[in-house]
């Protein structure tokens, strides 16, 4: 072999099939809203578009979780700092989306910098632990909003306008939207994990000390990681809270973090596909199996066992496998 | 001032009641090659791991440069120009071997807080990490991810990694360690080269190596240095004899 050939270093494992998988995935969710109009109806796209938004969440949280290695306890907070900003500004006569998305991403990035400089101080279970009592943190604060309707939530008036049109009014409006934002989160954390500053955090997660050593501050490459994740999932929560003109203190609950650790482990963690297809999956099976018993859980738990015991590296280990087993 | 790149001064620690560093006063020159020999557990990884900034001395003040570098962090030394392998292996195992050396070129060409372009296409980077790798004969496995490669081959990226970020100073914390005859006489051929471009502060337990490559040799034993000299000064110096090279030398390559 000769040095040239080395130029590029070796691309991951099956980069075209992966993107084949995308869009497969992003072509039926546009289809989504044509097929509602012969069968499933509002139903259907509803459906849709919570499984969109909680996937760009759940791509946001694979960033540092499967590439950071920062299992994040406390990921649904943004979720509902960014649908509070949203809220509370539509309350109050803000309604133009360009003014409140910059809120809502400023508001997460400063609560990412102040509870990140402490949490990343920390490692394993720790970490965990903080970032789980940050979060209550924020669902404790949003609850006790008193104008803004406390536990009960706040419902929302009036959509948001989108640089002066109602496009944001209309439920495909909507639905585009989150479809353009979920793509966009798609493509720009792949590109995020594969630039140099990606290549810094995934190598922190293998072995901070050879990192440090090397002559990075792995504290910095972290907590900005985690700015970046809470802002995108501040962006979900203001879609969010547009879709459902109503936003509750349970967006940040705890179990809405553990859900969303489920669906990146679910998927496959640090892959191409894995937190957007664990999101879809998650929603889906929850959906199905919640309108066949009560006690849905009690099947979904050990259903999510089997798959960590024979899927291992997640559905999309599974599909990987699959498609292995055909060559 | 004298020509010491880097300078220890009455450095203590100690653990509990073990004392691991009692008083150390070290120089490394400019061109120099200096061993640190010493039995098992006498302290020269915890030494070395006080230099890098991965331990704090209790007291005492390490100047590198002619800068006083004793309360910079780990990353910041490094930054600074001190670079160093460790004694037990510790590479990225999930990268390939490439992105491993590419990683530590990074550091050196600009700032890492780029988010948009695709680090493993930047050319740049992998020309400096292949010409790393081509140093210590490592270039045909370049695609090969770095936790499949034999234990030898690891222990020359170890290397590799420290040699990529251009550092002003190596320090190597036994890269000989667990390697075959053959292995360690050619690293000791590649370490010659290697001493030529950067000081370097060497702990090895292989005799053969620490007198072919080394300018000057110190001896410590718990925790302190007992002898210091040329290769041959210490190989006749009567307490480096008892306290390590007569008694102790009996093979252990550990
Ligand atoms: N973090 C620590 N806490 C307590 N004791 C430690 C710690 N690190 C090292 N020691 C002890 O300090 C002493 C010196 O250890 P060190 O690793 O520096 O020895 P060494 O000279 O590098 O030995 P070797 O040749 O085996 O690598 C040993 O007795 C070791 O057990
Ligand atoms: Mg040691």
């Amino acid at each position: 072999m000769s040095g040239a050939s080395h130029a590029v270093a070796a691309p991951p494992a099956r980069p075209r099939s992966a993107l084949v998988v995308a869009g497969i995935i992003f072509a039926a969710l546009a289809l989504i809203p044509i097929v509602a109009e012969f069968a499933g109806g509002a139903y259907l796209t509803s459906l849709a578009v919570r499984a969109m938004i909680l996937a760009i969440v759940a791509i946001s949280l694979d960033l540092l979780m499967g590439h950071g290695g920062l299992v994040s306890f406390g990921h649904s907070a943004f979720v509902a700092i960014g649908a509070y900003a949203a809220g509370i500004m539509l309350t109050e006569g803000v309604y133009e989306i360009t003014l409140i998305l910059p809120v809502a991403m400023g508001a997460a990035a400063l609560f990412a910098l102040a509870s990140g400089a402490v949490c990343m101080r920390t490692s394993g279970v720790s970490f965990i632990m903080i970032t789980l009592a940050f979060g209550q943190m924020v669902y404790f604060a949003l609850g006790s909003l008193a104008q803004y309707g406390a536990d009960d939530g706040l419902t929302i008036w009036s959509a948001p306008d989108a640089l002066g049109t109602k496009w944001l009014a209309s439920k495909t409006g909507v639905y585009v939207t989150v479809l353009i934002a979920l793509v966009g989160t798609w493509a720009l954390v792949h590109r995020i994990t594969g630039s140099r500053f990606g290549r810094v955090l995934r190598a922190a997660r293998q072995n901070p000390v050879r990192v440090s050593s090397m002559g990075y501050s792995v504290f910095r490459y972290r907590l900005t990681a985690y700015v970046i994740a809470g802002m995108i999932a501040a962006v979900a929560g203001v879609l969010w809270a547009t879709h459902a003109a109503f936003v509750s203190p349970s967006l940040g609950s705890w179990q809405r973090s553990g859900d969303l650790i489920v669906m990146v482990v679910l998927g496959g963690m640090a892959t191409r596909n894995g937190a957007l297809i664990g999101a879809l999956f998650f929603i889906v099976i929850e959906e199905v199996l919640s309108s066949i018993t009560h006690d849905w859980r009690l099947i979904f738990g050990p259903l999510l066992i089997l798959i960590a015991l024979y899927a291992r590296g997640g559905l999309v280990g599974l599909l990987d496998r699959i498609q292995g087993d055909r060559t | 001032m004298t020509g010491a790149v880097l300078e220890l001064r009455g450095l203590h620690k100690a653990f509990g009641a073990l004392v691991v560093t009692d008083g150390i006063d070290l120089d490394l020159h400019r061109g120099e090659c200096h061993a640190l020999i010493g039995p098992n557990g006498a302290g020269k990884t915890t030494l070395i791991n006080q230099i890098s900034g991965a331990l704090q001395p209790d007291a005492g003040r390490i100047s590198f440069e002619g800068r006083d570098v004793t309360d910079l962090s780990v990353a910041d030394r490094a930054v600074a120009g001190l670079g160093r392998s460790f004694q037990i292996t510790s590479i990225l195992p999930d990268f390939t071997v490439l992105e491993n050396v590419a990683l530590a070129a990074q550091r050196r060409d600009g700032s890492s807080f780029r988010f948009l372009g695709r680090a493993a296409r930047e050319t740049r980077l992998n020309d400096a990490a292949m010409e790393a790798l081509g140093q210590l004969g490592l270039e045909t496995r370049a695609d090969v991810v770095a936790g499949a490669l034999s234990y030898g081959e690891k222990r020359l990226l170890e290397l590799a990694i420290a040699i990529a970020g251009q550092p002003h100073v190596l320090l190597l914390d036994e890269p000989m360690a667990g390697m075959g005859r053959a292995e360690s006489e050619s690293l000791t051929a590649t370490l010659l080269g290697i001493k030529k471009r950067y000081p370097i502060l060497l702990i090895e337990h292989d005799m053969e190596a620490v007198f072919q490559l080394a300018d000057r040799v110190s001896v410590l034993v718990a925790g302190a240095i007992v002898a210091s000299g040329t290769p041959d000064e210490v190989r006749t110096d009567p307490q480096a004899r008892a306290a390590y090279l007569g008694d102790d030398h009996t093979g252990d390559a550990a």
